[in-house]
């Protein structure tokens, strides 16, 4: 089963290291609403130094509602959140500490690229090497560009240069890679990760699974403004339901599958389609079963083109809990 | 699925190490924040327009042709236009240019940024209040050359007693620019604080004073901050007098407008 409970914070402990790293974000029973709209209902998370935490959930779910009350942005209507065991949000001391990328950039638009990094650099005493900032993200090509002239993937690479040239302890990304190229998002992930293994604390939202997948150490899936799972993705994702998914070129007939299955091991399976071409078979995974369906589909003429065997991944276990269905 | 990626353990002078981050000192901060935005202000071409060329093409204009009829009463012509020119400058530069920067830095979220730097909410407004009146200065500065250029001469006595309505000029046009800038969307800002730019230019008593205004017209004008700063500039400049009731209205307004946008300004669109 997928690690949910009502009680992150201790969950949250229970890491598998000896001794956890301190907490360097602390969120209880976050509340906040627009008018009667509630988005964030009683909230817990725990952001640790040298740590990746990732927010994943729908739109609309109250992730970017809670980084802006982390951020000093918004108010709560309750709850709490400490930053570094003892700071409020947006104080003097964390807006100092902490490293902010907006949802929306944040960016005047008639400026320089470059002269907009070297000005926010200018409010911190030792920021980080601007040169150096400039090559890890590309950002050399547009360093000249008026913001204004830059495409969505550099806008976001600046600003996020901007949210970490103070060198922050602390860093929140709302939805860093949005709008990125392939290249320019490796870039940024590996970044990211150096950042990690440097001990900065990086909490990030996000709704694509692939990035919370191979980037976090964390993840917390939210939704309605809750916390509906948490755990590391191999947590998340090593569910007690252990199933076959396979892809492959030509649909499968499903119900003739599954009886071909249960009555060839004498033992019930259920096949179901999360996508054309996509099957998952459940019930008792063994090499026999692999087997049988190998023969199935050889007897079919169907051309197998992916196997996977065990765990799902986060996208099945996220679609698992937050529904199918658009919002 | 294998999440630890093999990277090579960042040393001490990475600048990817988390350290304990140093904010700069207060004050260097709201300087670096005040010269960024008179620098964009200057570097951007439309802002300039307005906050310039438009005061100085109209000093020519008014100063050498007769295409429009001011009545300058027993004083040169130059003496008479030169102080409703700063006073349209100081409304130029505080009104309509800062309303348009800010509302387009809030548009694109600038201000929710830097909110949550060391610089924060705090020091974004004072660094403001340095940005509006060195731009003020630079106008001022561009004016009174180009006037001395067509002949124009001022005491220093004369400019001192200027002061107090450049201040409440300065002051009440930036309340009101904020005003706007915090409540409503930024092309909508663009919109008005352009049109109102002309308006107040053509009827509002900043260059043509309110008592040559047609008479209900100039009833209204010289209770507004354009007609308040333009009747004081002129009292400072020409007379050497300190304007009492101008000066006290520009003061009510700048309280009003400071007020209004406490109460009202937001920071996100």
């Amino acid at each position: 089963m997928p690690a949910t409970s009502n009680h992150p914070t201790e969950r949250g402990q229970r890491s598998p290291q000896a001794a956890p790293a301190p907490a360097t974000l602390r969120i209880s029973g976050l509340r906040k609403s627009y008018g009667d709209n509630e988005v964030v209902r009683g909230l817990s998370l725990v952001a640790r130094a040298g740590q990746i935490t990732a927010v994943l959930g729908p739109n609309g779910a109250g992730k970017t509602t809670t980084i802006e009350c982390c951020e000093g942005l918004r108010a709560p209507d309750g709850g709490q959140i400490t930053l570094f065991e003892s700071v409020a949000p947006g104080s003097p001391e964390a807006r100092s500490r902490v490293g902010v990328m907006l949802q929306d950039g944040g960016l005047p638009s008639s400026v320089r690229s470059i002269d907009m990094l070297r000005h926010v650099a200018k409010l911190y005493l030792a920021p980080w090497d601007i040169e150096d900032l400039v090559e890890r993200l590309g950002i050399e090509s547009f360093a000249k560009t008026q913001v204004r002239r830059l495409s969505g993937g550099q806008r976001q690479r600046l600003s996020l240069a901007a949210a970490l040239v103070g060198r922050p302890e602390l860093v929140f990304l709302d939805e860093p890679s949005a709008g990125m190229d392939p290249q320019s998002r490796h870039a940024v992930w590996e970044l990211i990760r150096s950042l990690r293994d440097g001990g900065t604390a990086v909490v990030l939202t996000t709704h694509m699974m692939d990035e919370a997948e191979s980037l976090s150490d964390q993840v917390y899936i939210v939704d309605h403004g809750q916390v509906i799972a948490q755990g590391s993705p191999a947590e998340l994702t090593s569910s007690g339901d252990v199933a076959l998914t396979f892809e492959c070129d030509t649909p499968v007939e499903v119900p003739a599958l599954e009886s071909a299955l249960s009555s060839t091991l004498g033992t019930p399976y259920t096949v179901t389609s999360p996508r054309p071409l996509r099957f998952k078979v459940s019930g008792d995974i063994t090499p026999a079963a692999v087997a049988s369906l190998a023969a199935w589909l050889n007897e079919h003429g169907v051309m197998l083109t992916h196997l996977t065997s065990g765990s799902a991944t986060l996208e099945d276990v996220f679609l698992d809990l937050t529904g199918r269905t658009l919002r | 699925m294998t999440i630890s990626m093999p990277t090579t353990p960042a040393s001490a002078s990475d600048p990817a190490t988390a350290t304990a981050s140093v904010p700069a000192p207060t004050a260097r901060r709201i300087l670096a924040q005040s010269l960024f935005e008179v620098k964009a202000i200057l570097r951007n071409g439309e802002q300039l327009m307005v906050a310039l060329f438009i005061p100085l093409g109209l000093l020519v204009m008014l100063a050498t042709t007769n295409l429009i009829e001011i009545n300058t009463g027993d004083w040169e012509r130059l003496d008479f236009l030169v102080p409703g020119v700063m006073a349209m400058a100081i409304m130029s530069g505080a009104f309509t240019s800062q309303a348009i920067a800010t509302a387009f830095d809030r548009r694109n979220g600038v201000l929710r940024f830097l909110a949550t730097t060391p610089l924060g909410r705090s020091g974004m407004l004072w660094a403001k209040v340095a940005a509006v009146f060195s731009v003020a200065l630079i106008q001022l500065a561009a004016v009174a050359a180009l006037a001395a250029a067509l002949g124009w001469r001022v005491s220093l006595a004369h400019l001192v007693v200027a002061l107090p309505a450049v201040v409440l000029g300065v002051a009440a046009f930036t309340g009101f620019a904020l005003f706007l800038a915090g409540t409503l969307r930024a092309e909508g800002v663009l919109a008005i604080a352009n049109i109102l730019l002309i308006v107040l230019v053509v009827a509002g008593g900043i260059v043509a004073p309110a008592d040559q205004l047609p008479a209900a017209l100039g009833a209204v004008a010289q209770f507004l901050p354009s007609g308040a700063l333009g009747d004081a500039m002129r009292a400072a400049l020409i007379d050497g007098k300190f304007a009492v009731l101008p000066l006290a209205i520009l003061a009510a307004w700048s309280v009003f407008f400071a007020a209004l946008t406490a109460k009202t300004f937001k920071w996100q669109s």
